[in-house]
């Protein structure tokens, strides 16, 4: 029989990132002086489960790649070995591998065999005897050393499998646990794979059979001696093994002649667990390290274009708690119950029905609301998504420029709309990088600064009125105003006598081509920057506002909607046409006539609002709207709107009322119309267009 | 198939000699003129109903309309075609049609004045279309087949329902 598998590798892909995040954010944990060992435990076991998951999928790669990182943690967790930064590091950048590999394999694309090799030889330096990688960050240098190593130590493994393939099988001591037949496992499964592989020779041990009266039948008091005997290379032996992996206690040794000269893995390990026989007896991995050195050069490349091929489209899915999904079915049921009961109410309906009609109606009504109120729930995730990453950020970062920072997060568990987890990631990123880079200062300045030397900067998210905000505060040294506005007048952004406040001077970061760093990194400082970060919030319907003090640090705050599938409109009419101005760019509505406008060089119009001139946008006019009643456009109702921080006047014919809509794409089956950002079913059916205020302005100016 | 081995009797225009060539076409009338679309691009047939119109777009670009939930846009294929206006009766039909790959589909209603029959064509019956020249660019037409001595210009849906785009680059 055969299952089609290919339908469990979104789920098992999705599993695997998680586990990686698992091990990331348990790796950043790991406190050298202290170790935790149920955060060892946790890594491991996100370890395993990829191996054991890749090995099922027969990514063969993946699971290779991982026994080797599984077999140092298993010697962590035993306390066998000593847990040092330089092998947390190696064991981050191994993260970092795997996510490629297992995005390549996603994406359907080639590993890149490059980097995956420089890993797996950096990892194998480490496990054959970690205190030779004394650096900490694996930098480039490094990693080409610790290749060199690995190719050295190659042709040791050469001359062992040479002797290997002499012996032609393997001696395998295998001895379960007693609950290995409750994990559903059975032995004579994998005696019958061994069989299929080579000749197998089988010898019980029954020496540790209770009486017949202590005997628990689900118990295996059995081990075994297996012997199977013809070609077969060592991995597939551990592949049909990798399930009871865990629940039993195995040695695989090539036949005969004990194993001289073991290789330094060998020595290491030499207790039965997990042992790691000879590596991969096929010769390919052996010339992909010999290749590595020349690679390395090209495989900078190589990243950015996965980097690149990373972002293509993939199945986008979301996992919901099931309380969730409970309260769903529960309603669901609710308002079936409800439709019946108006079923039954409408089927010989009499005018002494309509209280309960009444009643039945206003209870239809609350059951929907509620159940809009919990599907959008599910799409609802906790910020933690977003702030998960960026301890791994600062970590690297910040030992990248040699600064002591540590990142607080505060409210990760405030949930948001899915669109906007998938949105923010990239404009706070972005943020965080300009605060650690700019905005902490080396810790010598920092000391000299009379500020403790490690620099903290904290990601804040809570619910604030219908919004979420985030902050990111650092202690950092600060916006210097005087630089700043030195720094526009400089580049020509200002008029050098233009007197601005503290709030319009920190606004000026986010003007394009603006930077203020002296010296450009790698990091930040390109000056491309903020503004693309205030164009990609504003486009989400939020706004990002900078509080900074001189010397003693910066904060950003976002706002942000919480969801971007409902929003609060006010619906107005043209003509015969119905739109809805999202409520949040209303400043105030008047009502005016012909007279009250003034017409500027005979073209355009403006209304003086208290002192002020606003430009008057006719919606008949921009929209071509000829329907209804064309006299009444004479007086109307004049809507000031805000967009992108000008001010100005709407004038439609009437407003019509306030009410919640759902946003519906336009773009999903047609396209983008300007001025026009989405769409709505109103309550009698029919589709009103949702204005796009800032879009409407500069769509009038042209 | 048995349905259709009987019909190849009934109708010798549904007749096509080999059954693995055959296409199925939903022809609708354009005035006097037919045309016929896949018919496995068509996803339903509604009468016609009111849009709310879009603004500054081309005029055969009627409006959207709420279809369960979705926003779908009305092209007029008349005015797409540049041919003489209609009325607008309740009698006028709606095919709502799907276009786009695999990744992206897009749902679409066309207005026409009325749906007439699904027609069988022998792919190798089907013929390449000459320059019309003016009244309906050769772009949208994959071919001409004759039905019953009539002749039903067969579209291109993908063509057809390519809307060209605004000027997206606005600044």
């Amino acid at each position: 029989m055969s299952i089609d598998m290919s339908q469990f590798h979104q789920v098992f892909f999705e599993e695997c990132f998680e586990g990686l995040e698992a091990m990331e954010s348990g790796l950043l944990t790991l406190d050298m002086g202290d170790i935790d060992s149920e955060i060892i435990n946790t890594i491991f076991r996100g370890a395993h489960s990829i191996k054991g998951g890749s090995g099922t999928f027969g990514f063969t790669v993946v699971a290779e790649y991982t026994h080797i990182m599984e077999t140092l943690l298993d010697e962590m967790r035993d306390g066998r070995r000593q847990v040092t930064q330089p092998a947390v590091d190696v064991l981050l950048g191994s993260v970092d591998c795997l996510r490629e590999m297992l995005t390549a394999i996603q994406n359907k694309q080639n590993i890149n065999n490059a980097s995956v090799a420089k890993h797996k030889a950096a990892l194998e330096v480490v496990l054959n005897g970690g205190s030779m990688v004394e650096a900490s960050a694996p930098s480039v240098e490094q990693e080409l050393a610790a290749e060199e190593v690995a190719v050295n130590i190659d042709p040791d493994i050469v001359e062992e499998e040479s002797g290997e393939l002499e012996e032609q099988g393997w001696k395998i001591a295998f001895c379960p646990y007693l609950d290995l037949l409750k994990t559903g496992n059975d032995p004579v499964r994998l005696f019958r794979e061994l069989n299929e592989l080579g000749e197998l020779t089988t010898l019980a041990n029954i020496q540790d059979i209770p009486g017949f009266y202590e005997l628990d039948p689900e118990e295996c008091n059995i081990s075994w001696d297996l012997k199977v005997v013809g070609d077969i290379s060592g991995d597939e032996i551990r592949e049909i093994f990798n399930w009871v992996e865990g629940d039993c206690e195995m040695e695989i040794q090539p036949l005969a002649k004990t194993v001289k000269s073991a290789p330094v893995v060998n020595e290491v390990t030499p207790e039965p667990v997990a042992v790691i026989t000879p590596n991969n007896p096929t010769p390919k991995p052996l010339e992909v390290k010999a290749k590595v050195v020349a690679e390395n050069k090209k495989s900078d490349s190589q990243d950015s274009e996965n980097e690149a091929a990373k972002t293509t489209a993939k199945a986008s899915s979301i996992r919901v708690d099931t309380d969730k999904i409970d309260t769903l079915i529960n309603m669901v049921g609710e308002v079936v119950i409800t439709q019946s009961m108006l079923g039954l109410v409408g089927e010989n309906f009499s005018m002494d029905k309509v209280g309960q009609l009444k009643r039945g109606l206003a209870q239809l009504e609350r059951h929907t609301r509620d159940l809009q109120q919990s599907v959008m729930n599910i799409r609802m995730l906790p910020i933690s998504f977003v702030f998960s990453r960026f301890p791994r950020l600062v970590h690297d970062i910040s030992s990248k420029l040699d600064k002591k920072i540590v990142l607080k997060l505060v409210g990760e568990n405030t949930e948001v709309d899915k669109a906007v987890v998938e949105l923010i990631n990239d404009p706070l990123v972005h943020l965080i990088r300009n605060s650690l880079d700019h905005g902490i200062e080396m810790p010598a300045d920092r000391v000299a600064a009379g500020k403790p030397e490690t620099g903290t900067i904290e990601l804040k998210a809570y619910h604030r009125g219908g919004h979420i905000v985030i902050e990111i505060i650092d202690d950092g040294r600060g916006l210097d105003k005087d630089k700043l506005l030195a720094k526009a007048i400089e580049k020509g952004l200002i008029e050098e006598n233009n007197l601005l406040t503290e709030k319009q001077i920190f606004e000026l970061i986010f003007m394009p081509g603006f930077s203020t760093a002296e010296q450009l990194t790698d990091i930040s400082g390109r000056g491309v920057g903020m503004d693309v970060v205030r164009r990609n919030i504003q486009s989400l319907g939020g706004n990002i506002e900078i509080i900074s003090e001189l010397g003693k640090g910066t904060t950003i705050a976002i706002h942000l909607p919480l969801t971007l599938a409902i929003l609060d409109g006010q619906s107005v009419a043209v003509g015969d046409e119905t739109y809805i101005v999202p409520l949040v760019s209303i400043i105030e509505s008047i009502n005016i006539t012909e007279r009250m406008l003034n017409k500027v060089a005979g073209k355009g119009e403006t209304f003086r609002l208290r002192n002020e001139y606003l430009p008057v946008i006719r919606m008949r006019k921009i929209f071509n709207v000829h329907s209804g009643n064309p006299t009444k456009s004479k007086e109307g109702v004049l809507v000031v709107v805000e967009g992108q921080g000008e001010l100005c006047c709407l004038l439609v014919d009437e407003l019509l009322g306030q009410q919640q809509v759902v946003i519906k794409s336009l773009e999903a089956n047609y396209r983008r119309v300007e001025g026009v950002s989405g769409a709505t079913i109103l309550g009698d059916g029919s589709v009103a267009l949702i204005l796009d205020v800032p879009g409407l302005v500069r769509f009038s100016i042209r | 198939m048995a349905e259709e081995a009987e019909n190849k009797d009934i109708d010798q225009y549904h007749y096509s000699k080999n059954l693995d060539n055959a296409v199925q076409y939903l022809s609708f009338a354009l005035g006097k003129e037919e045309y016929g679309v896949d018919i496995l691009r068509v996803q339903e047939i509604r009468s016609w109903e009111p849009v709310s119109r879009i603004p500054n777009v081309p005029c055969y670009e009627k409006g959207v309309v709420n279809l369960r939930g979705s926003i779908v846009p009305i092209l007029d294929l008349r005015e797409r075609f540049n041919l003489s206006k209609a009325e607008y009766t309740p009698l006028t039909v709606v095919v709502v049609l799907q276009t786009g790959d695999s990744n992206k589909t897009r749902i679409m209603g066309v207005v026409v004045d009325s749906v007439s029959d699904v027609i069988s064509v022998d792919k190798t019956e089907i013929q390449s279309a000459p320059d019309f020249g003016t009244k309906v660019s050769n772009e949208f037409i994959n071919g001409l087949v004759s039905v019953n001595e009539r002749m039903v210009m067969l579209l291109d849906v993908d063509k057809l329902l390519k809307l060209e785009e605004l000027d997206q680059d606005e600044g």
